[in-house]
């Protein structure tokens, strides 16, 4: 498995996070790790942070996690799943304002050649803008 | 740890105020949370009063362990509970807003200083995490009116309480929301009650209703 930086895909829907997770993979390939975590715990639509957490921590790397959101929640919800997972790591992943699908495929792109995270944050942002 | 060398009659006290707060929590969001996910149903996405249920029923179930610990911690313990099981940003704002209150001291309040010091340290998280001020038409357009009434040191705390967030929280329905997914409809989330301004009224109201019996 490479140390590239890794993407979380956040959404209230479970099934777009997966679904958008899923396109990184067939685009990107299996260079640049990805997690998901989209619904509440009982399968309704909204986000989870203990789900969060545990996306992140599936594909945490020192070299970075980069966090796609999709609406206010979910962001809302990352902010307090990366503050929970403390500082040291924490440091380590950033939340990227780029749309969710664009930008994950756009940040797995860039991450599969070993950039840093800001690099990753800065094509995806840029995508978006 | 020897349970003979603690101050027993102490923490039995408030072993006893936390559990009558979190019964009384947990009774006013189980028994009004239709009402708030239909309010939550005109201007956001429907889910405030069963998300808030499922937190406050794992709060509930945890309520051994969070009554056993002293008050601040008790707070804090509470705020993670609703972090992880509420499934909106409900959760972290609600949560972020007890875990602040708890790491102000470990004893409960006894003035009506400490009580306003514990909700400004609430206010304050609730701001930050949802990156909101007043104005908005969200919870803070009760905690904070709240806040500063009892601020202003009234003679009957409970009933000011209780008087300020209803007035705020009617306040509410003629904002236009600049936050959360209301934000969205503009305009058109005029003439709604906050959904958010209202669980927190439920939960001021219930507080009030515990304290003025202990």
């Amino acid at each position: 498995m490479s140390d590239n930086v890794s993407i979380v895909i956040v959404s209230h829907s479970a099934d777009v996070a997966k679904g958008a997770a899923d396109m990184v993979r067939q685009m990107v390939g299996e260079e640049v790790r990805v997690a998901c975590a989209g619904g509440t715990a009982d399968g309704g639509l909204g986000t989870d942070v203990a789900a969060i957490m545990a996306a992140i921590e599936e594909v945490w790397t020192e070299k970075g996690v980069a966090v796609l959101v999709d609406l206010g929640g979910a962001e809302t919800n990352s902010e307090m799943a990366i503050e929970m997972l403390g500082e040291d790591k924490g440091a380590h992943v950033a939340i990227l304002n780029a749309p969710v699908v664009e930008g994950a495929v756009m940040a797995a792109t860039e991450a599969s050649g070993g950039s840093s995270l800001d690099e990753v944050r800065q094509t995806a942002e840029d995508f978006g803008a | 740890m020897s349970t003979e060398t603690e101050a027993p009659a102490e923490a039995a006290g408030d072993t006893a105020l936390i559990a009558a707060l979190i019964a009384a929590a947990h009774d006013t969001i189980t028994t009004h949370r239709d009402e708030l996910s239909e309010l939550d149903r005109a201007i956001g996405d429907g889910d405030h009063g069963h998300n808030m249920a499922r937190g406050f029923d794992a709060v509930a179930a945890a309520a051994d362990e969070i009554t056993a610990l002293p008050f601040g911690k008790a707070l804090a313990k509470a705020g993670t509970t609703l972090v992880m099981k509420v499934g909106g940003a409900s959760g972290p704002l609600y949560g972020s807003a007890l875990m602040a209150a708890g790491k102000v001291r470990d004893e409960a309040p006894t003035t009506l200083a400490e009580v306003v010091e514990l909700l400004d340290a609430a206010v304050d998280a609730v701001k930050k995490r949802g990156k909101s001020d007043v104005g908005a038409k969200t919870m803070l357009d009760v905690l904070v009116p709240v806040a500063d009434a009892l601020r202003a040191g009234p003679a009957e705390p409970l009933g000011t309480a209780r008087e300020s967030a209803a007035a705020a929280l009617e306040a509410t329905r003629d904002m236009v929301a600049t936050k959360g997914r209301a934000a969205f409809l503009g305009e058109r989330s005029a003439g709604h009650l906050d959904p958010g301004a209202r669980s927190s009224t439920l939960l001021i109201d219930a507080v009030s209703a515990v304290l003025e019996k202990s």
